[in-house]
């Protein structure tokens, strides 16, 4: 029989900033981020694929490296500033990233792109000069089950030439 | 976020007109692609049912086809503005909607542009309101429609007088039949089907504004989660509803027959507590080892059928002077969605909504209101996108446990599926086994094909009465489809081949009527239909895939016996002139070098190339595809590189060419996945395979081939369905191109490594016996 205790804790008043915006909310500190940022700050890019980091729907962009929501609790972000994939453009001005997958056609069902788009921002800004190899390597834990992967690396490759001229 | 017809209307000032319960009436039933339709409120029949025009001139289109990401969305909007000669930034879609859409069945198996881009159904909507909207202004005009001229929404005569669609119809709706006699816009006159428009939906998609179900939230919603049996077939001994006491926030442990939720106000507390609710079960049976499965499949009783019987085979195999035989396995795999299924339901005393992914909106509102217990009319059903399901995932399971559930709390509840309750529980894509058997001629023709395959089966799409087609209703007590053994009866009516269990290559005669592709009169087509281990159903392109694996290896196999090239081989055994075109185009694409398979080249640090095609007849007459692979295979590790494919398909007039070559890399590049690394594992008790560690699919660091696709234009040809049939011919064409390159052949999908090697170190061609 399968009988597992959960951790659980008195919820706790904890600030977060995500997106430029300060938010207050009160929850159990051990609550992954992803639930936060979906359920009490409404918001939609990062989302739950597996809940155990295999997948990278959930995530989002922490002190500029890419982190899955899912597994990392509320109350270990700290006073560092979040990232999600609507933090990056708007639909008005999007990211130049996000601009390069518009211009591809690079998403099928786009349940996968908080992964695959903000891996690849996070592994740029940190890496102007990235390689083709070195992309496809960063994105070694993102899945996309429509298999839309030709569209998404020329994408990538597309906002990271524009980078480097 | 509730859409209802009036709002349309009254946004624009209309005249509300009710599409309530109250104006049904008796309906004959209208057949739509394979799927037989019940009738619902929304008259198929009348134009109002498919379209409004607003007082600003806006149109709304209302479609039973919805779109998870294969484009029909985009593609709908493209031929609503191209009938109606407007821009698409005009045109506004609603999609499966029980409330406000016609009931179109279930949106599958690559029947959407079928069924709404030739000449019913929205297609005849809009050109009926066209016509309709031109006969208004000849009246209003006083000129014949012949001197009218139309371009976004402004009709203009030889006069110079004009109007428009806002005027004409100001804001009322047409109160008229479909008329079957309007006719569509020839394909060469289109401004707007036809080119490459971007997915409407893109920008929301990138900018992480997209609400998909799983984002969908109403005021006062709790979170819900399923505790599933350990395995198949276990049933409740006691649930300790004590043992989640200190789980704060749980609102009620559910409970029923073999169902078990949990409710909670946060999705973490319903986590915890599923996770830690101590249930005992009674466990259920003993699994056949994966191992021998494929031989336990063939001792199974059956249902048995006949596609196809010449009734001279036996005969015909006992007089050749040579008879070539191989056996193929297809494993079952998963949908896998990336994001596992949700629904959010609302189910009140009197009446339910459901928010819901499900491919089947009316089929889903029928089985909700048997497992609610409420009138038909009182429930509705609204699609939201869910994550890409490529057929069957868990979406209708998960819409019927979130109505569970908010019915036993009498509040809104937003059901998540953990990763394993999607893996473990899923409706697979179907295991099976097929044997081959053929005879060439002493001209090196084919002249017999008899085939005989094992195909697993349990529950399917819950349809309008079947709940227990899927876990949620087996858990509820309801049983799926009964599976009734039997002998196959010979073979009678017209030649159809929708699973593709036929070969391309046969005649396909039954009595006088031959309506196979093929050219070979001597063949048959037995199939014994297997009580599955586990539930299966639809996962894009159901069980064509895996005959077309075994059919088209098995030509390779013939072919290299006749020692004659792929190509020309096949084109000697097809009559389709449209299959032979795409075969033809096909290697022109890939600049096909003509010449017999094996042809070991040169090996540079162990890595073999070869090259190969494979074709379909998609679900005999749904689509035509060849695909040319360039593959490399590692001598020394047994890792398979596919390189390069050429595809070329027909599937008529294509609505929009970007969406199109979407569609087939994506089948392309999962169909890799699939013949690589993809299967379901099982132990003695239950299914293994339940995360991204344990079923493996290929990250986006996979070095993925490059695709050229060549579409083929026929005249005046039907459009026909394109999201299934560039990933039927896949599989085939990777298990050619390795044979091509080391005489080795895989008959068992996936080509891991270490079938590979073991199909390189082992001489595996095909049995070959020669009467003494």
């Amino acid at each position: 029989m399968l009988h597992r205790r959960t951790v659980s804790a008195i919820a706790k008043r904890i600030s977060l900033k995500v997106n430029s915006h300060e938010h207050t909310v009160v929850t159990d500190p051990y609550t992954p981020l992803l639930f936060v940022l979906n359920d009490e700050l409404g918001l939609r890019g990062p989302r739950y694929g597996c809940g155990m980091a295999q997948c990278g729907a959930c995530t989002v962009i922490i002190d500029g490296r890419a982190v899955r929501s899912c597994v990392m609790s509320v109350d270990a972000v700290g006073a560092a500033e979040i990232t999600t994939l609507e933090g990056l453009g708007t639909p008005e001005a999007p990211h130049p990233l996000q601009q390069a997958f518009i211009e591809e056609g690079a998403a099928q069902c786009g349940f996968c792109l908080s992964g695959v788009i903000l891996t690849a921002k996070a592994l740029l800004d940190g890496n102007p000069k990235a390689s083709d190899e070195e992309i496809r390597d960063a994105l070694g834990g993102i899945l996309c089950r429509c298999f839309t992967h030709l569209r998404m690396i020329r994408a990538i490759r597309k906002y990271a030439e524009a980078k480097k001229a | 976020m509730i859409q209802t017809r009036r709002d349309f209307l009254k946004a624009s000032g209309a005249l509300i007109v009710s599409f309530s319960a109250a104006s049904l009436m008796p309906l004959p039933l209208n057949g739509q692609g394979p799927f037989a339709t019940h009738p619902s409120h929304i008259d198929p029949n009348k134009l109002d049912s498919w379209l409004a025009v607003a007082a600003d001139g806006t149109v709304t289109a209302y479609t039973g086809k919805c779109d998870f990401g294969q484009g029909i969305y985009t593609a709908q909007t493209q031929l609503v503005a191209e009938e109606l000669g407007i821009d698409i930034s005009r045109v506004k879609l609603a999609q499966c909607d029980t409330d406000i859409t016609p009931d179109q069945g279930t949106t599958s198996g690559s029947q959407s542009t079928p069924t709404n881009f030739n000449t019913q159904n929205l297609a005849l909507a809009a050109a009926t309101a066209r016509e309709a909207l031109l006969s208004m202004a000849a009246a209003k005009l006083a000129e014949p429609v012949a001197n009218l001229t139309l371009a976004n929404g402004v009709i203009t005569a030889k006069s110079g007088r004009r109007t428009t669609y806002a005027e004409l119809l100001a804001g009322k709706h047409f109160d008229l039949p479909l008329n079957f006699a309007a006719k569509r816009k020839p394909v060469a006159h289109w401004t707007t089907l036809g080119r490459p428009v971007p997915s409407l939906d893109r920008i929301a998609l990138m900018t992480g504004r997209f609400e998909f179900v799983q984002n969908v939230r109403i005021d006062g919603m709790l979170h819900g989660r399923v505790v599933r049996p350990p395995e198949m077939g276990a049933t409740i001994a006691a649930v300790d509803e004590h043992s989640v006491n200190d789980v704060g926030g749980i609102v009620k442990i559910v409970v029923r027959n073999n169902f078990v939720g949990v409710v909670a106000e946060t999705q973490y507390q319903a986590i915890k507590a599923a996770r830690q609710l101590s249930i005992r079960w009674n466990p259920g049976p003993e699994l056949p080892a994966q191992k021998d499965f494929f031989a336990y499949l063939r001792r199974q009783p059956s249902h048995d059928s006949l596609s196809v019987d010449s009734g001279d085979v036996d005969s015909q195999l006992r007089s050749a002077s040579t008879v070539l035989r191989a056996t193929y396995t297809y494993p079952y795999q998963m949908h896998g969605s990336l994001g596992p299924s949700c629904a959010v339901a609302d189910v009140k005393s009197d009446r339910a909504t459901v928010w819901s992914a499900t491919q089947s909106v009316y089929p889903t509102r029928s089985i909700l209101s048997k497992i609610l217990d409420l009138p038909l009319d009182n429930v509705r059903v609204i699609f939201v996108r869910g994550s890409g399901c490529y057929g069957l995932n868990g979406a209708d399971a998960a819409s019927f446990d979130a109505a569970i559930l908010s019915h036993a709390v009498g509040r809104p509840v937003r059901l998540q599926f953990s990763r394993q309750d999607e893996m473990m529980w899923e409706n697979f894509g179907a295991a099976c086994v097929i044997e081959q058997r053929a005879a060439l001629g002493a001209d090196k023709h084919i002249v017999v094909w008899d085939r005989e395959d094992w195909v697993t089966s349990l529950g399917s799409r819950p349809g309008y009465d079947r709940p227990g087609n899927v876990v949620s209703g087996m858990l509820l007590g309801y049983e799926p489809e009964p599976l009734q053994p039997g002998p196959a009866k010979p073979p009678k009516g017209e030649f159809r081949n929708r699973s593709n269990i036929v070969p391309s290559y046969f005649a396909g005669c039954v009595g006088n009527a031959c309506g196979g592709t093929g050219s070979i009169r001597s063949g048959r087509a037995l199939t014994h239909t297997v009580r599955s281990l586990f539930f299966t159903g639809p996962l894009r392109s159901p069980l064509r895939i895996q005959n077309t694996f075994a059919n088209e290896c098995f030509m390779d196999e013939l072919c290299a016996h006749a020692k004659a090239d792929p190509v020309a081989f096949r084109i000697q055994h097809l009559r389709d002139p449209r299959l032979i075109a795409v075969v033809k185009a096909a290697a022109d694409a890939a600049k096909w070098e003509a010449r017999p398979s094996p042809h070991p080249g040169t090996v540079r640090d162990r890595v073999a190339n070869g090259r190969s095609i494979a074709c379909v007849d998609y679900e005999g007459g749904n689509g035509y595809a060849a695909l040319v692979a360039h593959v490399e295979i590692n001598l020394a590790t047994g890792v398979v590189r596919p390189k390069r494919f050429f595809l070329a398909m027909d599937c008529g007039p294509v609505s929009n060419p970007d969406g199109l070559k979407n569609q087939c890399e994506g089948g392309i590049l999962q169909a890799v996945s699939r013949s690589l690394v993809e299967q379901v594992t099982w132990d003695n008790k239950r299914v293994t395979s339940v995360d991204w560690e344990t079923y493996k699919s290929l990250y986006l660091d996979y070095d993925m081939p490059t695709i050229e696709c060549v579409f083929v234009a026929q005249d005046g040809v039907p459009a026909l369905g394109a999201g299934e049939t560039s990933i039927t011919v896949t599989p085939a064409a990777i298990g050619n191109a390795i044979f091509d390159a080391t005489g080795a052949r895989l008959r068992t999908v996936p080509f891991t490594p270490e079938r590979v090697l073991n199909a390189l170190h082992s001489a595996n061609e095909a049995a070959v016996t020669r009467p003494s």
